[in-house]
């Protein structure tokens, strides 16, 4: 942004709002404290850009994440007012005079402030396979797979996840039992499924409890998603193949 | 013992990755990264990947283009190996899952791009670098052997008597301090867009990579060379990819004509023509912009003056199929819908054609250090990179850089030097005591502030030599402030405070390049252009510009000549 033009912008802006941040410190809280900052009330900031003043001008211990700010790198989710949310593209028109309250995505161990423990994410992510499988000769690097935009289609959607974790914070069943799948491992698992081009058979990992079969459909994972992946369309998707093939072996997708 | 340490977890580093997987699995290769690799700023790339594909097309026009697209500072040798391995690495990337978008029959589909004479674009609509990034992330969880250091930041190289021998790095989130012995390292921390106050580069791009190989005594090269890409949004400096006015769209001053045709770009079809107008080169537009400022038909915003991007007549289907986050974009950060509305636009820094000297495996003068991507400089994009050649960059680069850091490590196999301990206790000690250190100086921020104005004052679109000497001195001056800054921080987990400032001084280093090289170049070419020397001086300057750190710590500029194979340097025409 402009520094200039937002120095000037400042000034005219009498207003500010109230953002109440969950702060956990290690070192010395015992469990997360909220701490309030009053931060200008500017018609275009979003509430990361409320987050980087508190940042940059009043307080340079808050820690929390954030890269790209437009929407696509995954770094920035927070829960806001109680609901997951990419902060970048959480704007504070949304929420009148205020205040915000700000906290950690819920479901993850707290690391420092607004800053979770993901690794759980990467772990089940590898554990569904996410790369394309192929079986026997791989085309030499002069041809490439023909794949109409039909085909493309069919799993394009799924590909869109930017692996924010809004859909774990949002799903019930992930925030109760640590070792579900969760939504965006099992729709991430659906992108090669149903890629024309791979070969790959993932029916044991996700043909379990503790995968589809633990979902219990609520679609709170669709609604906080912010690329419209729509994992729980995914998930029940999956459970009707799984289904299938419980009762024909030999069909494959 | 790391064989292969890659400093960098995007495309660059990523795709090196691999290639040391697949050279030889029995190598121990490490990506260490100050971001889980899936947020890296390849992750931003919108537009494309160039790569010959079409039968119209020959590896030949592609290397003119990028030649002439970088005003002669290419080296071609580099540019013809670059140009023909393209392709390969675009399709190697399809076959590990990347969603390219398609043509009917199922091939690869391609568009235009600014400064291409011919259609030779990939895209994945218009997320080419997330599905990019997000392709190769996933492609590397099949390989067990790749060993991740997430959320981990590099602050220094050990090197010993020319050769490098590992890296120290603090664990983000416990603030652990660990030296790293590897044989090889490769460098792939991408761009330092951060250096400027109004940019597309996401807030990791502090240009670490390449003040981590200028310290251990490494040359940068080309750093005068800035791109700005004519058409970021006026408050955020969110890209709108260049995709856009490869689809169709125009560029309209305040009176809703297209200005390009004032500036040596051709004439306007209401269809876009290759190399022309609206896809002209972006230095040349960026240029143009400024021409457009200064005669009073620009647009002011409390955002500083901005132009307008017209894509109404492409229709919302149109937008809808080819450039879908372009509309996601404007309607989450600019609150507007570009099937109805005009977008303010702006030019905005974008990448830097400058980085770590290397050759065309990615080697620096270091044995044993190599970089890839954004970060190094080959030189492929010469005075102005063309839009879509940084993606295949980062993949044919980083290959090369991969297999060649792994044929290295192989064939020096010997114990760790001694200086690698004692260099990496010096080390912690440092850090361990700047953690909370209780000074009450300048806040980070506001340093920061002061040196991205310095820089966009000094070494912007256009540059003089009066204020450029003036930021030498600002920026020396800042550099000593930037020592006692006030850091309030005193813990150890996941100190954001402590690691802001270590990427302060990165970006000081820098900026110090950026403005000596510009100072010295007393020419204009490509994205340099110095209105008290406006021609291009090819007697004079037909050569990189080399940047040494001084033992003082002062940047030292010297000449290296550019490799000229077939193209000998000639005029840039777009349009006509």
């Amino acid at each position: 942004m402009t520094d200039t033009a937002e120095t000037i912008r400042q000034q005219a802006a009498a207003r500010t709002i109230r953002l109440e941040v969950a702060r956990y410190r290690p070192e010395q809280d015992g469990e997360p404290v909220f701490q309030s900052y009053d931060v200008p009330l500017m018609d275009d900031w979003a509430v990361l850009d409320g987050l980087n003043y508190v940042k940059d001008r009043l307080d340079g211990t808050l820690s929390f994440r954030w890269s790209c700010r437009m929407g696509i790198c995954g770094s920035c989710g927070m829960n806001v007012n109680g609901e997951p949310r990419l902060t970048c593209g959480t704007f504070f028109t949304e929420y009148g005079d205020g205040p915000i309250r700000i906290e950690p995505l819920k479901g993850f161990p707290v690391i420092r402030d607004l800053v979770v423990d993901i690794d759980d994410f990467l772990v089940k992510l590898q554990h569904v396979q996410p790369w394309l499988i192929r079986e026997g000769e791989e085309l030499p690097l002069t041809a490439e797979y023909a794949q109409t935009p039909e085909q493309l289609e069919a799993y394009k959607q799924y590909s869109m996840c930017i692996n924010c974790l809004l859909c774990y914070s949002a799903c019930p069943v992930y925030v109760l039992d640590p070792d579900f799948l969760g939504p965006a491992a099992i729709a991430l698992a659906q992108r090669y499924n149903l890629d024309s081009r791979d070969q790959g058979d993932r029916f044991d990992l996700l043909n379990l409890d503790e995968a589809v079969w633990g979902c219990t459909f609520v679609g709170e994972c669709t609604r906080a998603c912010p690329k419209h992946v729509d994992p729980a369309e995914a998930i029940q998707r999956y459970k009707l193949t799984a289904a299938i093939r419980s009762i024909l072996p030999w069909s494959r997708r | 013992m790391i064989d292969v340490l890659i400093v960098g977890g995007g495309g660059a580093g990523l795709r090196a990755a691999i290639a040391v997987a697949e050279c030889d699995p029995t190598l121990e290769v490490a990506v260490v990264s100050k971001v889980y690799p899936m947020r890296s700023h390849t992750v931003s790339a919108e537009g494309g990947a160039a790569g010959v594909i079409g039968v119209d097309d020959t590896l030949d026009e592609h290397c003119y283009d990028t030649i002439s697209g970088g005003d002669w500072l290419c080296d071609q040798d580099a540019v013809e190996m670059f140009i023909a391995e393209a392709p390969k690495e675009l399709i190697q990337l399809e076959h590990w899952g990347c969603p390219w978008s398609r043509e009917p029959d199922g091939r690869v589909a391609v568009r235009p791009f600014g400064g291409m004479k011919k259609e030779r674009t990939w895209y994945a609509a218009d997320k080419t670098g997330f599905h990019l990034l997000h392709t190769l992330f996933q492609t590397t969880l099949k390989y067990g052997e790749i060993k991740r250091y997430d959320e981990w930041y590099v602050t220094r190289l050990i090197v010993d008597d020319g050769r490098v021998y590992g890296a120290v790095a603090v664990d983000i989130r416990t603030g652990r301090i660990e030296t790293i012995p590897a044989r090889s390292v490769i460098l792939a921390t991408g761009g330092c867009g951060k250096i400027f106050p109004f940019t597309t580069n996401a807030a990791i791009k502090t240009g670490d990579g390449m003040a981590l190989a200028y310290r251990a005594g490494a040359p940068l090269k080309d750093m005068e060379f800035v791109q700005y890409h004519p058409t970021g949004l006026p408050f955020t400096g969110i890209l709108i990819t260049e995709a856009a006015r490869a689809e169709g769209g125009w560029l309209i001053n305040k009176d809703g004509y297209r200005y390009l045709q004032d500036y040596d770009l051709g004439t306007p079809t209401p269809t876009p023509k290759l190399r022309s107008m609206e896809l002209g080169p972006r230095d040349r537009l960026s240029q143009a912009f400024v021409h457009e400022q200064h005669r009073g038909r620009t647009v002011e915003t409390p955002y500083g003056p901005v132009v307008y991007l017209d894509l109404r007549h492409l229709g919302e289907a149109r937008i809808d199929a080819r450039i879908p986050f372009v509309r996601e974009l404007c309607r989450s950060y600019q609150n507007l819908d570009p099937a109805t509305d005009l977008i303010p636009v702006r030019p905005v820094v974008h990448y830097m054609m400058g980085g770590i000297h290397t050759d065309l495996d990615g080697a620096t003068p270091i044995a044993g250090l190599y970089a890839a991507g954004e970060t190094a400089c080959v030189s492929i994009n010469g005075a102005n990179r063309l839009g879509s050649n940084s993606l295949p960059e980062i993949l044919v680069f980083g290959r090369r850089a991969g297999v060649a850091a792994a044929e290295f490590a192989r064939s020096h196999r010997q114990a760790e030097a001694p200086a690698v301990q004692a260099q990496g206790r010096d080390e912690e000690r440092r850090l361990t005591h700047l953690r909370g250190d209780g000074k009450k100086g300048e806040r980070i921020a506001d340093l920061r502030e002061e040196m991205q104005h310095t820089l966009e004052g000094a070494a912007g679109i256009y540059r003089t030599g009066d204020v450029l000497a003036k930021a030498v001195d600002s920026l020396a001056e800042l550099r000593q402030r930037a020592s006692e800054a006030r850091l309030d921080d005193s813990s150890t987990a996941f100190n954001t405070e402590l690691l802001n400032w270590l990427e302060l001084g990165c970006m000081l280093d820098i900026a110090e390049t950026v403005v000596a090289c510009a100072l010295n170049r007393t020419e204009s070419r490509g994205a340099h252009q110095r209105t008290d020397f406006e021609q291009r001086d090819d007697a004079g300057f037909l050569a990189h510009s080399l940047v040494h750190r001084a033992p003082d710590g002062s940047p030292s500029v010297g000449l290296l000549p550019v490799t000229i194979t077939r193209w000998p340097p000639g005029e840039r025409v777009y349009g006509r």
